[in-house]
C-alpha cells in the first residue's frame, strides 16, 4: 500500500487522539496518587508537592492489606481453575465429536451473556444459607462461572489451530496421550493458555459487582469493593489520594504483565508445523 | 522389518458409510506396495488403520505375525510420514527427529549417533538446530523421513507425502524415496492418487475404487493386464481410449472400422452378438507408414483426419475424432468424475481418440492419415460388470 504524507500525517494525529482519550485517565490517576493531600484540588496535571504519603498510608490500613491478599488469592484459584476445567472442556470440544457439544457450546455462550447483577440478590440469600457468605470460596464460585465460557471459548479456538496431525505423528512415534499433550500440545498451546489465563484474571481481578454484594468483612473482600470503604484521614478529608494510590497499586501489575507478554500472546507459534 | 497382512479388513465409519470393504492384501517384509486410487476411494483409511489411527471394523491386520488389531499405535513400531508433514513446529529439527528415540529412553549417544545418521543420508546435516518454520517445503518433507527413519520400526507408511511439494521437487523427491526405502530395505506401504508415482515407485501397485482392491500387482502387470474398465483407465498417461462397440464371434463393429481379433484373442468373449467397450492405449496406434510388413499384419489401419498434434521431440501425439457415442460404464464415469471431466458432455462430434506416433511420422494437423491399431493389445471390456473380457487371451506376443 502506497501511504502519501497526508495519510500518515492523518494516521499519526488519530492514534494520537486514541492513545490521549486512554492514557490521560490513567496518567491523572497516578499523578492524583502521588500528589499531597493539600494540593489534591490545585487542578494541575503534574504534582507540584511529591509525596508518597498515600501509599504508605493505604499499606498501613489492615482495609487494604487485607484486601489485596484476598484480591490475589482469589483471582489467581478462580483463574487457575478456570483455565484448567477450560482446557480440559475446550480440549474436548475442539478433538471429540460427542453428542451434545453444541449444546455445550450454546449453554456456556449463554452463561456468558447472562447479567451478572441479576443473580446477586439470590446468591446472597443462597450464600448465608449456605454458609459461604463473605468466604473466598464464595467469591471463587461465581468467578469461575462466569470465566469459564470465556476460556473454553478461546482455548478451543486454539487447540483447533493445532494441527491434529501432530498428535498422531506423536502417537507413532511411541508418545503416551498424556505424553503427547504435555510435549506436543501443552508447549503449542502454552501461548493460548497464557492469553486465557490474563483474560480470566483480569475478570476476577477487576469484579465489583459479587465483590460488594458477597462479602461484608476484610475476610474475602477485594480491593475494587474495599476502596469503596476507604475513608479520609479525617470525617473532614476526601480519601482521593488513598483511592487512587490503591487503584494504581492494583492496575500497574496488570498493565505490566500484559506488556510483557503481548508479543507471546500475539505470536503464532504453530507456524511451520504444516506446510503453510 | 515385518510382514503386513490384511486379512478381509472392513471400515465401516458410525454413520454407516463403508470406507474400506474387505480389503485382503499382503505386503511381503521389505516390499514396497502402493495404495492408488481417486480420492475417497478408501487408500488413506486403510493407511490409518495399519498405523492404528483408525479402528478396523472387521477382519484382521497381522504385523509380522502378530495380530494388531487392538495394538495403540504406539506398540505397533510403526513410522509414518503424513501429507502435511505434521513436525513439531517448537522442536528443532534434531528433536525432531530424536523424538521417538527419547520416548523409547534411548542413550543421549545413541540417539545423537542415530540422528546424525539419518541427516547425512538425507542431507539435513546443516539445518539440524532450525524449527521446522525456518525450512523449505522440501527439507520439511526430508524432516518428516528422516523421523521415520531414525528408529528402524517394523514398517514405513507414507500418505502422499510428495503432494505438497511442487512438480519438479516431487520428481526428485520420488527418487529419493524409492532410493532411501531400497537402500533400508524397510516394509513400505505409500499412498498416492497419482499413478505415475503408483507406477515409478512401487515393487506392486493395488488400484483402489469403492473401498475395494481393483487388482494388485506390479506396474507392467497392471499397465498390460489391466483387471477392469477402472484400472485400465486409472493406470497409464495419457489414459487409455474407450470407445463402444459390438463383438460377434471374435470380430468387433466399432467405430473404427471392423476389427477382427487375431487367432486366440477373445475368447473370453463368448460366441453370441454382445455390447462392449474396447479399449486401446495411445502408443498401440502407430502411423501405418512406419509400420513394418512383419506387424502390419497383425493390425489393423483406420484414415483418420488428425485435429490436433503435440509433438514432444520423442513422440507425437495425435488427436482425432471418431463419430461414435461416448462409451459409458460406472467405472468410466467415477473414473471422469476424479478427473473433474465428469461434467464435460459427450461431444457432438464424436470421441476424441489419443494416438502416440513416433516422432518420424509425417502426420499434420488437418491432414488425413493412415493409422494402424494393434489388435494383440487391444481390450475388450464388458460395460456392465467392467470387466476386462480378454484377460484370459494370456500373453499377448511381445513387440
Amino acid at each position: 500500500m502506497n501511504v502519501t504524507a497526508r495519510q500518515r500525517v492523518g494516521w499519526g494525529a488519530a492514534n494520537v487522539v486514541v492513545v490521549l482519550i486512554a492514557a490521560i485517565p490513567v496518567l491523572w490517576l497516578v499523578s492524583l496518587s502521588f500528589k499531597d493531600p493539600t494540593t489534591l484540588t490545585d487542578g494541575s496535571f503534574y504534582p507540584h508537592k511529591w509525596t508518597t504519603a498515600n501509599y504508605r498510608g493505604i499499606f498501613n490500613q489492615p482495609l487494604f492489606t487485607h484486601a489485596l491478599i484476598n484480591s490475589i488469592g482469589i483471582a489467581l484459584i478462580s483463574t487457575i481453575l478456570g483455565v484448567v476445567l477450560g482446557a480440559m472442556a475446550a480440549y474436548a470440544i475442539a478433538r471429540l465429536d460427542f453428542p451434545g457439544k453444541r449444546l455445550l457450546v450454546a449453554s456456556a455462550l449463554l452463561i456468558a451473556m447472562f447479567p451478572a447483577i441479576s443473580l446477586v440478590n439470590p446468591m446472597f440469600n443462597l450464600w448465608r444459607t449456605l454458609g459461604i457468605f463473605d468466604t473466598w470460596i464464595g467469591l471463587i464460585i461465581p468467578y469461575m462461572t462466569f470465566s469459564l465460557p470465556l476460556s473454553i471459548y478461546t482455548l478451543s479456538a486454539f487447540f483447533r489451530e493445532i494441527p491434529w496431525e501432530l498428535e498422531r505423528a506423536a502417537a507413532l512415534d511411541g508418545a503416551t496421550p498424556l505424553q503427547a499433550f504435555r510435549r506436543v500440545i501443552v508447549p503449542l498451546a502454552a501461548p493460548g493458555v497464557f492469553t486465557t489465563a490474563i483474560l480470566v484474571f483480569l475478570y476476577c481481578w477487576n469484579d465489583f459487582v459479587f465483590a460488594i454484594s458477597l462479602t461484608s468483612t476484610n475476610n474475602a473482600r477485594t480491593v475494587p469493593a474495599a476502596i469503596a470503604f476507604f475513608t479520609g484521614a479525617s470525617q473532614f478529608q476526601q480519601p482521593t489520594g488513598s483511592i487512587a494510590a490503591a487503584a494504581v497499586v492494583i492496575t500497574v501489575p496488570v498493565i505490566v504483565v500484559v506488556m510483557l507478554f503481548q508479543r507471546r500472546i500475539v505470536a503464532g507459534l504453530t507456524a511451520g508445523a504444516v506446510k503453510g | 522389518m515385518a510382514e503386513i497382512v490384511l486379512d478381509h479388513v472392513t471400515k465401516r465409519f458410525p454413520d454407516g458409510a463403508l470406507a474400506v470393504n474387505d480389503v485382503n492384501l499382503t505386503i511381503a517384509d521389505g516390499e514396497f506396495v502402493i495404495l492408488v486410487g481417486p480420492s475417497g476411494c478408501g487408500k488413506s483409511t486403510t493407511l490409518n488403520m495399519i498405523a492404528g489411527l483408525e479402528d478396523i471394523s472387521e477382519g484382521q491386520l497381522r504385523i509380522g505375525g502378530d495380530v494388531a488389531n487392538e495394538k495403540s499405535p504406539r506398540d505397533r513400531d510403526i513410522g509414518m510420514v503424513f501429507q502435511s508433514y505434521a513436525l513439531y513446529p517448537h522442536m528443532t529439527v534434531r528433536e525432531n527427529m530424536a523424538f521417538a528415540l527419547r520416548l523409547a529412553k534411548e542413550d543421549d549417544e545413541k540417539i545423537k549417533e542415530r540422528v546424525d545418521w539419518a541427516a547425512d543420508i538425507l542431507d539435513l546435516k546443516q539445518h539440524l538446530d532450525r524449527k521446522p518454520g525456518q525450512l523449505s517445503g522440501g527439507q520439511r518433507q526430508r524432516v518428516a523421513m528422516g523421523r521415520v527413519i531414525v528408529r528402524t520400526p517394523n514398517a514405513f507408511l507414507m500418505d502422499e507425502p510428495l503432494s505438497n511439494l511442487d512438480a519438479k521437487l516431487r520428481v526428485q523427491m520420488r527418487t529419493e524415496v524409492s532410493r532411501l526405502q531400497k537402500r533400508l530395505g524397510t516394509t513400505t506401504v505409500y499412498v498416492t492418487h497419482d499413478q505415475v508415482e503408483a507406477m515409478t515407485l512401487g515393487d506392486r501397485v493395488a488400484v483402489m475404487r469403492a473401498g475395494q482392491i481393483q487388482q494388485v500387482d506390479s506396474p507392467e502387470v497392471l499397465y498390460e493386464h489391466p483387471t477392469n474398465l477402472f484400472v485400465a483407465g486409472f493406470i497409464g498417461s495419457p489414459a487409455m481410449n474407450f470407445l463402444p462397440a459390438k463383438a460377434k464371434d471374435g470380430t468387433l463393429q466399432t467405430p473404427l472400422g471392423e476389427l477382427r481379433l487375431p487367432a486366440g484373442r477373445g475368447r473370453g468373449l463368448g460366441g453370441g452378438e454382445r455390447d462392449v467397450i474396447i479399449g486401446i492405449r495411445p502408443e498401440h496406434f502407430e502411423d501405418a507408414s512406419l509400420v513394418g510388413a512383419d506387424k502390419r499384419d497383425r493390425g489393423a489401419t483406420v484414415k483418420a483426419k488428425i485435429d490436433l498434434l503435440e509433438s514432444l521431440g520423442s513422440d507425437k501425439f495425435a488427436y482425432f475424432t471418431v463419430q461414435s457415442e461416448r462409451a459409458t460404464a460406472e467405472h468410466l464415469q467415477e473414473l471422469a468424475a476424479d478427473a473433474g471431466t465428469g461434467d464435460l458432455g459427450a461431444g457432438e462430434e464424436g470421441v476424441q481418440v489419443t494416438a502416440r506416433l513416433d516422432a518420424a511420422s509425417k502426420a499434420a494437423e488437418d491432414q488425413e492419415l493412415e493409422i494402424w491399431l494393434d489388435l494383440e493389445k487391444v481390450h475388450v471390456f464388458d460395460p456392465e460388470s467392467g470387466e476386462n473380457l480378454t484377460l484370459a487371451d494370456g500373453e499377448p506376443q511381445a513387440e
